[in-house]
């Protein structure tokens, strides 16, 4: 217990600075930078628990991140109240991602891969495409973000404020996802599908449940994303845009809370931030994420916290000798 | 080995913590008095379209330099960010040139995608924008008061081929042949519909996808026509150019384009193929006008490169600039009022001739009808008829022509289609 101490302040401080970042960063602009990191985080967080706690790696969830922003936008446009278009983009996404789960959860490693790139394909060629529903490239605006409660959105801090409940609450989801017998069975499903057979679990039912859950925290990162950005085009759908979530999820660490939101943060702040003082800013991002690959194999999280770990009981060692020398020179009087 | 490994190391992570440090280093807050007049720059130099990204950036730099940085006699600085190409990442850059650097005017950006996904936040910031991407809509149906586009819409030179296809060179079968994307799309509604309406017929539309490693299988389906017409953009003309050339089309049925067909950028990359192509635009490296020989002459010198119609866009967009801000005055930093002044303004001597601003912010100026010769050993692009004053809406009144839909890939509707 003692040692969850010195983890709790961390979070605590941590949670503390972010809730007062608006003050500290009197720029609008990293704001908003802000902001983005955290919905970004959050669809991180979403695609991890395919990709980390249930072993299957997903290159079809932009399309799910678009689903929903585009059926918010197209809902809206339509007349809808921004309620029911973030109710309908939320339903629809979670109905996609169940249509994607029964055709994708047939395969496993690869397949699964090939299947979700494929799906993820269909649903550009339908926002590229099907330009009376979509607006095709010309891309749908989005003209206001809503008001919740009757608390406008429009400027940058309210706006993280909103986004940073939304994320607080994905993380303590996740947090209590990763504890939860469910949590224990999509991670036994990962490791030892047919043992979980075995003992009387439902595979495919498991991964099902953790394909909805997945979809859902996109579903909510792509409102987000629309909200933010209140402009949605067939770019979102593209497959750069999975594989970008993907490799936040992968250079963070898989499997891990904190993982996906750094690599969410690190892929941010580099395409935003850094582009505008290193013109070759995509070089200094994929030399990042070498040097994560080739030092920490699993991510820069579980990486950071094993090397902490090894430096920890050597300290921990030393304070030991410390004590057996004073108790030693006590003891000879 | 293992010392080595360490000290790349070492220099690596000296370079990523000077790369982490350097965002902090925050510019320090302009103050109102003779504070220099910030121009924020969204292009893009990385991706695909970097090619006419980065001559953007070109005959921006080429314009300042010319005038030693000083318009109207207030200092300028420029901020260039470079938006990736993508409707995201345009909407971000924007609000880093907003809000942390707080320019006063945004040239730019460069895809019609980026500019309609940034048309929203311009409003909400009142952050005049003097924009080169096409989209028609920007300065009709959706026209925001802070833009103006002084190069030209998507179909603005395609009306004019249509019309020059149609009386001077009486054809009356064409096939079109463009890209699958919004200016693509756009394009070619215009040619379709003014070629079908003075008696043409469009019998064939053809619709290669944005990326498309061959288009012999296109070329192929084009059959017995009088006339090609293309709106390629980027470097894909060039691959479709040899294309039709190998197949023995080339000298046989005639080619047309847009501007960005056969803009005069990509002279360089192409040969023989190209001898006899005819293409409209707003602008023509050969076009005889003091500002554009200064303007042709440093673009060699200093990059070695024939200006096209991003560099010249770009450099036509800093004299509006420069224009706005002699009429503005002191109201300047005032961005309603320097938005309304930028449609005020009467350009006389620019590298494309002549031009105005419409009420909707588009230029109405020369188009140039420009065919494709060999001139001393090299490929230039030769004036060979202009239409002067021509405007978005073409020969129609506004109203009507705003009642209409947007051109898209079924609107005009085409009924002489063949199989």
């Amino acid at each position: 217990m003692k040692r969850r101490l010195p983890s709790m302040t961390a979070a605590l401080v941590v949670v503390a600075a972010m809730a007062t970042l608006p003050l500290w960063l009197a720029n609008t602009y990293y704001i908003n930078v802000a902001s983005q990191i955290l919905f970004w985080a959050i669809f991180a967080l979403g695609l991890n628990v395919l990709v980390g706690y249930a072993g299957l790696t997903s290159l079809g969830h932009a399309a799910l991140f678009a689903m929903s922003g585009y059926t918010a936008a197209i809902v809206v446009t339509a007349g809808g109240a921004h309620l029911l278009g973030a109710v309908a983009a939320i339903a629809m996404t979670v109905a996609t991602a169940a249509v994607f789960a029964v055709l994708a959860l047939r395969a496993t490693g690869i397949g699964f891969l090939m299947i979700t790139l494929a799906l993820g394909q269909i649903v550009w060629g339908i926002a590229y495409r099907w330009a009376a529903l979509t607006n095709g490239d010309n891309g749908i605006n989005f003209k206001t973000r809503p008001q919740p409660f009757g608390i406008d959105l429009t400027s940058a801090p309210a706006f993280y404020y909103a986004v940073l409940l939304v994320f607080l609450t994905a993380v303590m989801t996740m947090a209590v996802f990763v504890r939860s017998p469910l949590g224990a069975a999509v991670r036994g499903t990962r490791d030892q599908p047919r043992r979980m057979t075995a003992l009387g679990y439902n595979v495919w039912l498991v991964r099902f449940a953790a394909f909805l859950l997945s979809g859902f925290w996109t579903a909510v990162a792509g409102l987000l994303f629309l909200y933010y950005n209140q402009f949605i085009s067939p770019q979102v759908a593209a497959l750069q845009t999975s594989a970008e979530a993907l490799l936040m999820v992968i250079s963070g660490g898989t499997a891990t809370i904190l993982g996906p939101i750094a690599g969410a943060a690190i892929v941010v702040v580099m395409k935003t931030v850094v582009s505008a003082y290193v013109e070759r800013w995509n070089m200094v991002l994929g030399i990042i994420f070498v040097l994560i690959i080739s030092f920490m194999p699993d991510g820069l999280v579980p990486g950071i916290s094993r090397l902490v770990r090894s430096m920890w009981p050597q300290r921990r060692s030393n304070v030991t000798g410390e004590r057996a020398a004073k108790a030693a020179s006590e003891a000879r009087p | 080995m293992t010392i080595q490994r360490r000290t790349m190391l070492k220099g690596l992570a000296a370079a990523g913590v000077a790369g982490a440090a350097a965002p902090f280093e925050m510019a320090a807050p302009a103050l109102a008095q003779g504070a220099p007049f910030k121009i924020g720059l969204m292009t893009v130099k990385t991706g695909p379209l970097a090619q006419g990204g980065i001559q953007m950036e070109q005959g921006l730099l080429t314009f300042l330099k010319e005038k030693n940085n000083t318009l109207a006699g207030r200092k300028v600085e420029l901020v260039v960010a470079d938006t990736g190409g993508n409707p995201a990442g345009a909407k971000t850059k924007a609000q880093e040139l907003v809000e942390r650097e707080k320019v006063n005017v945004i040239l730019g950006p460069l895809a019609a995608f980026e500019l309609l996904a940034i048309t929203d936040y311009i409003l909400q910031t009142k952050t005049p924008l003097v924009a080169v991407a096409a989209a028609e809509d920007v300065t009709q149906r959706k026209a925001n008061p802070y833009i103006i586009r002084p190069t030209t819409t998507s179909a603005q030179c395609c009306h004019v081929m249509a019309d020059y296809a149609l009386k001077e060179l009486k054809f009356r079968r064409a096939a079109t042949i463009s890209e699958d994307f919004a200016f693509g799309h756009e394009q070619m509604g215009g040619f379709q519909r003014v070629f079908e309406e003075g008696g043409g017929k469009v019998v064939k539309k053809l619709w290669p996808p944005l990326v498309t490693p061959d288009y012999t299988p296109f070329i192929a389906q084009i059959g017995n026509v009088d006339v090609v017409f293309s709106g390629f953009a980027g470097s894909n003309p060039v691959k479709f150019m040899r294309a039709y050339a190998d197949l023995g089309l080339h000298g046989k049925t005639p080619l047309m384009g847009g501007w960005t067909f056969l803009d005069d950028a990509l002279l360089k990359s192409l040969g023989d193929e190209a001898l006899g192509v005819l293409s409209g635009a707003t602008y023509s490296a050969t076009y005889e006008s003091e500002s554009n020989k200064r303007f042709v002459a440093a673009m060699q010198k200093d990059y070695s490169s024939l200006p096209g119609g991003y560099a010249s866009g770009m450099y036509i967009g800093g004299m509006c600039v420069e224009s706005a801000l002699a009429l503005a005055g002191d109201k300047s930093s005032d961005g309603t009022a320097f938005a309304e002044v930028l449609h005020k303004i009467k350009m006389e001597d620019t590298p494309r001739g002549p031009f105005t601003i419409d009420h909707l912010g588009n230029a109405v100026g020369a188009v140039f009808v420009r065919r494709c010769e060999r001139k001393d050993g090299q490929l230039v692009n030769t004036v060979i008829k202009t239409y002067p004053n021509v405007s978005q809406f073409w020969t129609y009144p506004e109203d009507e022509f705003l009642k209409s839909p947007v051109y898209t890939r079924d609107f005009p509707v085409s009924k002489n289609l063949e199989n």
